[in-house]
């Protein structure tokens, strides 16, 4: 049995608790506060203490999806690449850059935001970059 | 946030509005228990009778949408009684001539009829916050989710600037951001008229910074926000949409509009850890990982930035969602998505951007750094504005009260509210899967006002069915006097009974902010066979 805890920063809102994973066997297992941390000094709300619960919960997305008809299907990574860079080419040469737009993700990391914005404004052409911060 | 978390805590006066701090921002809440504990005085100024109201030395309840109003009524008779800063206004602003006309029609009898707070209340926060040694303003999405929302946090900043609660440590406005990394994705430019640190795409010297930076030319053109991106959808001119992590069938407002769109787009992308309402309708579903299974940083709502750790694997073929947009990256054609770790990608986020400058994985691994930080010896700022304003002197916006877009009438008589619970997060794709957080609550609700349950002819947990223009929905009454009479609140994240079927997309001009916090209802008692 191989038990470690790992610091971190709490996922759920923008206050930024540090709080520790516990890991058992590969898998996380629990949560605790992180006694040292400047803004929590040891606490977490209802969310903190249970910031690994959703990570196990059913129905989490394992692999790449393509649609076909009506239905999505289990795709491999290059398939799904090769259909979302297809299909950007084809709608940037015939309706133009601004065509297109993405929703970025004010719950994933800073470097992903970066690179999303990266993607649209350098790659693609178009400012047409915004996420969820006024909702 | 102007000033840092742990600065509440030394604060003399804190004036919270629109911020449900107990239930939505709890360790922050802990913050303003203990300031209260050495004596600071809380004020609380709210529609909505919320855990913070009942700690606050005064508490009051204003009419939805009236805050400009309240706000100019306290800077006029804080001029009244020569308890605004003259020092501070003197050296540190402009524009205070225009802003002492536009707030002397705001007599405290016509707040009182405007907002329904009584005048000795505005009087008496007017002298607390004034004259408080260091008075510090918190707000939330009570003060941004309205078509006047710029108004109403330029208006709390014309406050803090009168009195001079701006610049020093435990003072400053204060907006408590709610998703984890909502400053950082800002900061980054996950919006659409700045690169990275708020360097504008209209600039020309910038713009060249960057096609330098990226190799590539750059359009100079400013692009859309969330809302008009659906709208342009609707107009044919929007074909292709990218959304990661995020779930706007059921975040954004007014979402039967969102779903039209949705279905009609060409294509659509979404890169996200769950199905959400949002994913069943892609055309390609990437599978990203959860914040136990990467690397990477979040700045934290005072522009504090920390790291998160991997502690194990992303499931089956999912991946780390850094690595999923390098791929993205290289597949549509780009140049410079060849990052080996996030640790690469933050190398060059503080190259381009001088506010990051400083900051290094090492440094944070080892100190709080709160962003500017230029150099490598800059240690960061915990508080802004310490010895002036980023743009020169503070400028005083004078404002006129505007009333909401929609005002309840004989078809709609209630003025709906929506907002968050403890227990659930946003749309709830993370937390409704977490037995522990549904275990204590897992339906949505509506709270109602006694003598309005009673003209409606509803008990407590009797199901009522709520319309406004744009939709209707289903929910169980809670009877409650937190609520005032005739406005009525609902939490926004059950996907089954989401409060924005009903919610308006009117939005602010400049912020693009929709006006979530006010809408125009209609409430009817259903037969236990339809519910």
């Amino acid at each position: 049995m191989e038990y470690r805890t790992v610091l971190t920063t709490c996922t759920y809102c923008g206050t930024g608790c540090g709080l520790l994973l516990e890991v058992m066997d590969g898998e996380v297992v629990g949560v605790l506060p992180a006694k040292t941390h400047p803004i929590n000094e040891g606490k977490l709300c209802i969310k903190g203490w249970n910031a690994h619960e959703f990570i196990y919960a059913d129905g989490r997305l394992t692999k790449p999806l393509v649609r076909k008809g009506d239905t999505l299907e289990e795709a491999s990574w290059d398939e799904a690449l090769e259909t979302i860079a297809n299909k950007f080419a084809e709608i940037k040469k015939t309706n133009g850059p601004d065509s297109l737009g993405c929703f970025s993700s004010a719950k994933c990391t800073n470097e992903e935001n970066y690179l999303l914005q990266k993607i649209f404004r350098a790659a693609i052409g178009t400012n047409n970059v915004d996420h969820c911060a006024r909702l | 946030m102007t000033n840092s978390v742990p600065e509440f805590e030394d604060a003399d006066c804190i004036l919270i509005t629109g911020s449900n701090t107990t239930s939505s921002h709890p360790l922050i809440a802990s913050r303003i228990m203990k300031a209260k504990e050495k004596g600071a005085k809380i004020i609380v100024v709210d529609p909505r009778k919320m855990h913070i109201a009942s700690l606050a030395d005064i508490y009051v309840a204003q009419n939805l949408g009236s805050d400009v109003a309240w706000i100019n009524g306290l800077m006029r008779i804080i001029l009244q009684e020569g308890w605004e800063n003259a020092s501070f206004i003197k050296e540190r602003t402009e524009g205070f001539e225009e802003l002492k006309k536009a707030v002397a029609e705001y007599t405290p009898e016509k707040v009182e009829e405007i907002t329904g707070i009584p005048k000795e209340t505005l009087k008496e926060i007017a002298k607390i916050y004034a004259t408080s040694e260091k008075s510090s303003i918190v707000y939330c999405m009570g003060i941004t989710q309205h078509a006047t929302g710029t108004d109403n946090v330029k208006s709390l900043a014309n406050l803090a600037m009168l009195t001079g609660q701006i610049g020093r440590p435990s003072t400053g406005v204060n907006p408590l951001r709610g998703q984890n990394n909502v400053q950082g994705s800002t900061d980054l430019a996950a919006i659409p008229n700045v690169y990275p640190g708020y360097q504008p795409v209209t600039d020309d010297a910038i713009r060249e910074k960057f096609e330098k930076a990226w190799g590539v030319p750059l359009s100079p053109d400013p692009g859309l926000t969330v809302v008009e991106m659906i709208n342009a959808v609707e107009e044919g001119k929007l074909k292709g949409l990218f959304v990661l992590g995020e779930n706007p069938l059921v975040s954004d407002p007014d979402s039967n509009h969102v779903e039209k769109a949705l279905d009609a787009i060409d294509f659509l992308v979404v890169q996200d850890i769950f199905m959400t309402e949002t994913a069943r309708k892609a055309d390609v579903v990437l599978p990203g990982a959860s914040f136990a299974e990467k690397d990477g940083t979040y700045t934290g709502t005072d522009r504090r930035l920390q790291k998160i750790r991997k502690a194990v694997e992303p499931p089956d073929e999912a991946k780390a969602d850094w690595d999923v947009l390098c791929r993205v990256g290289k597949a549509v054609g780009g140049k410079g998505f060849e990052f080996a770790s996030p640790e690469e990608v933050f190398r060059e986020i503080a190259e381009v951007m001088p506010i990051y400058h400083g900051i290094t994985y090492d440094r944070i691994e080892k100190e709080i750094i709160h962003w500017p930080c230029r150099s490598e010896d800059d240690p960061g700022s915990p508080y802004l504005h310490k010895d002036g304003f980023a743009k020169g002197k503070g400028h005083f916006t004078p404002i006129g009260y505007k009333p909401p877009v929609e005002l309840p009438d004989k078809e709609y008589p209630y003025q709906l509210t929506t907002g968050r619970l403890p227990f659930h997060y946003h749309t709830g794709t993370m937390t409704r899967v977490s037995p522990s957080l549904t275990h204590e609550v897992n339906e949505a609700f509506i709270e109602v006002h006694p003598t309005n349950a009673f003209e409606i002819g509803v008990k407590n947990s009797q199901v009522v069915r709520l319309t406004s223009r744009r939709g209707s929905v289903n929910a169980k009454v809670i009877i409650t006097n937190d609520v005032k009479k005739g406005v009525v609140f609902m939490p926004f994240h059950f996907a089954e009974a989401a409060a924005n079927r009903l919610t308006i997309a009117a939005l602010d001009p400049i912020a693009k902010i929709p006006e979530y916090k006010v809408c125009a209802v209609n409430i009817e008692k259903i037969e236990e066979s339809e519910a």
